[in-house]
């Protein structure tokens, strides 16, 4: 055996143990995924549904075709946003749960774009600017009430959660309700829509907002100092304190960008959602519905990272669209309930850490591989320098 | 406002009480011995809608128990995932209550009418005559409970061994306590009597469930959790206290002068739980190993 050959053979080997010890998190991932969709499909089989023919079902809504993936797209748009609430806030240790009501404001509020004229483009920037801000208004007073009083923000996001959706009715109903037609709000302008991105579907280019601030977010965490800060905090909130790091300050700049993430979320799906651009107060914000609690989960199964984000925001979405196709499908028609039922076991079974511990068979299996890659890694280098 | 309209009022807040003060004094169990269960939402509605059922199946008393059943198998799943799993708390809760939110969905849809189910009069808990009006026999339970769990946490032996395995749970494993044990068996009685409570909002109070029945009261029993400071007794005050703006926003609403829009009226009990807790805090003390799960070392 040549020495060049050996090199070549250690580095694949060792590549592929990087990879697979690298991939931990995301297999985990997969695997509460699949726990979760077993768990749905036993509740199927109660009910008497045939659940293998309502996931195929729901894989053919999902992903069967480019409308069906534009249409899983769109739903994952505002999703990618409130999961990034959610964990961005958990990255500095807190929970917030409050990326509903943020969401709900910034809805509303980027519905006040129609009150002034703008060119295209400075248009969207505008209402996506004015969403934003009230996101980060309302997600800013649980952190002040934290700071101040002690309250958990737990408490204080739900309540704050409940208050917003009110207020939101009672905006939509009364105040910026289109005149003419008064179960909507006023509908988005023309300049200040985000444009279709395939023809036919309701994906729009406002997708790209969120996987921009996707990375935006990628990069201040990882990339900047203060980010790292928020991290440290996150991580051991005393340390951070020993270390120099003003805990309220992190704080407060997660729950702000929080609050924008969740504000840039509402006003995606008012700005960028065909086909009335508009808010419907009279049944009761049903595009907004969710949204919020639905991010939770993407956060859950994209482990909290932005990029992990991007992927289970896109898996989640395509259960939300799926699901629509799944309650006509065939003579098995499940409720598009059956999905949150689904992302509640997922998010269940995902606060378990090290989920593989549970399986004693897989966890003999992949540690036997990771082990055998480490010796064989070993070995090969070993000849190399012999 | 009449002295009928007082009493009518004072009835509601009353009835209205109860499942907040069932879940808080559970939760309050629960807490003491260092779990910490935000899926009392999900419970709640969880076991409300079993309750609906199966009274239609064998009455109100059947209802009423198999409420808390649901609770407490609810709470045990919790309570394994978080001791011996070793789970997170919080995230855990999170997904009890978006379980919840799917399944009574679903369940309601499945029953034939989306969004709510009519529990009919004939299986409702029979409500008792008095000077009042009619009230719930359950509004006696809600009261006397939390002065029993007060007495139990404070003078028995069970009690103060649920408090070690929450302040200190080496030390408790040391004088031989099973802390894992302890903790399930302490957030399987909470989630008996949020159960109790859910059960009790569709069979013995509203007689009807719907996908958002539980409203936040989950929350806002958490809410009286941290006002009281894990004692019961004001957590039963809280409850009253949350209980009756709850009464007051019913009250607003039926007024046929409409004094306030409807939406502002319906975020009171929500403002008010702000207030108070923004309030009460700073005094409250936890119990240190709340939320942390135990590992031997």
């Amino acid at each position: 055996m040549s020495q060049n050959e050996t090199t070549v053979q250690s580095r694949l080997l060792r590549g592929a143990h990087r990879t697979l010890t690298g991939l931990h998190p995301a297999l985990e991932s997969i695997l509460a995924a699949i726990v979760g969709l077993l768990v749905g499909a036993i509740l199927m089989s109660i009910y008497g549904f045939d659940p293998w023919k309502a996931y195929m079902g729901l894989v053919k809504g999902a992903f069967g075709g480019s409308y069906e993936i534009a249409s899983s797209l769109a739903r994952a748009t505002p999703l990618i946003l409130t999961a990034l609430t959610f964990s961005i806030c958990l990255r500095s240790g807190m929970f917030n749960i409050g990326a509903e009501g943020q969401m709900y404001m910034g809805g509303i509020a980027s519905v006040l774009v129609t009150y002034f004229v703008l060119p295209t483009g400075l248009h969207q920037i505008a209402g996506l600017i004015l969403a934003g801000l009230a996101g980060a208004a309302w997600g800013i007073v649980p952190a002040i009430l934290k700071v101040t009083r002690g309250v958990s923000e737990v408490i204080s996001t739900i309540m704050f959660n409940w208050i917003a959706r009110w207020l939101a009715l009672y905006l939509a109903i009364y105040v910026v309700v289109d005149p003419l037609r008064p179960e909507k709000t006023l509908s988005i302008p023309m300049t200040a829509r985000f444009p279709v991105l395939v023809r036919g579907t309701d994906l729009s280019y406002a997708i790209f907002v969120s996987i921009a601030f996707a990375f935006v977010i990628y990069f201040l965490l990882w990339h900047t100092a203060i980010g790292y800060e928020v991290r440290a905090a996150g991580l051991n909130p005393t340390a951070a304190r020993y270390g120099g790091i003003r805990n309220r300050r992190t704080m407060f700049l997660s729950f702000i960008l929080g609050g924008v993430a969740a504000g840039l979320a509402g006003a995606t799906i008012v700005m960028g959602l065909p086909p009335t651009y508009a808010i419907y107060g009279g049944g009761g914000l049903p595009q907004l519905l969710n949204m919020g609690f639905d991010g939770m989960a993407v956060a859950m199964v994209g482990r909290n990272h932005p990029i992990g984000i991007l992927v289970a925001a896109v898996f989640f979405g395509g259960l939300n669209a799926g699901g629509r196709v799944m309650q006509f499908y065939g003579a098995n028609p499940v409720p598009l309930e059956m999905v949150r039922v689904v992302m509640g076991a997922i998010v269940l079974v995902m606060s378990i850490p090290e989920l593989i511990r549970l399986f004693p068979m897989v966890k003999k299996q992949a540690e036997g591989l990771i082990g055998w890659l480490r010796r064989a890694t070993r070995r090969t280098e070993r000849e190399e320098s012999a | 406002m009449s002295f009928s309209d007082i009493l009518s009022l004072l009835r509601i807040s009353l009835h209205a009480m109860v499942p907040l003060a069932l879940t808080a004094v559970g939760e309050i169990v629960g807490e003491t011995a260092g779990l910490f269960n935000i899926g009392l939402e999900g419970i709640l509605l969880l076991s409300a809608f079993g309750g609906a059922l199966a009274a239609e199946f064998g009455g109100p008393g059947v209802g009423l128990l198999v409420g808390m059943g649901v609770g407490g198998v609810v709470s045990l799943v919790f309570a394994i995932i978080n001791t011996y799993w070793k789970g997170t708390q919080m995230v855990t809760g999170i997904g009890i209550n978006l379980f919840a939110m799917g399944f009574v969905a679903f369940g309601l849809i499945q029953l034939g009418a989306p969004g709510f189910h009519d529990v009919p009069r004939a299986v409702e808990l029979v409500k008792w005559r008095t000077p009042m009006g009619l009230m719930s026999p359950m509004i006696v339970v809600a009261l006397v409970l939390p002065f029993v769990i007060h007495w139990f946490l404070k003078r028995t032996r069970a009690g103060l061994m649920l408090k070690a395995a929450g302040e200190m749970p080496e030390a408790a494993d040391v004088a031989g306590i099973n802390i894992n044990r302890i903790r399930i068996l302490a957030a399987v009685f909470g989630g008996l009597l949020a159960g109790l409570g859910g059960a009790y909002m569709s069979v013995a109070w509203l007689g009807v469930v719907t996908k958002q029945l539980s409203a936040g009261r989950g929350f806002i029993s958490l809410a009286c959790v941290v006002f009281s400071g894990l004692n019961p007794l004001l957590a039963l005050l809280g409850a009253f206290i949350f209980g009756f703006f709850q009464a007051l926003a019913e009250w607003v609403k039926s007024l046929p002068s409409k004094p306030i829009p409807g939406e502002f009226v319906s975020m009171l009990p929500y403002i008010i739980t702000l207030l108070v807790v923004s309030g009460a805090i700073g005094r409250v003390r936890f119990p240190k190993a709340l939320g942390v799960p135990y590992k031997r070392e």
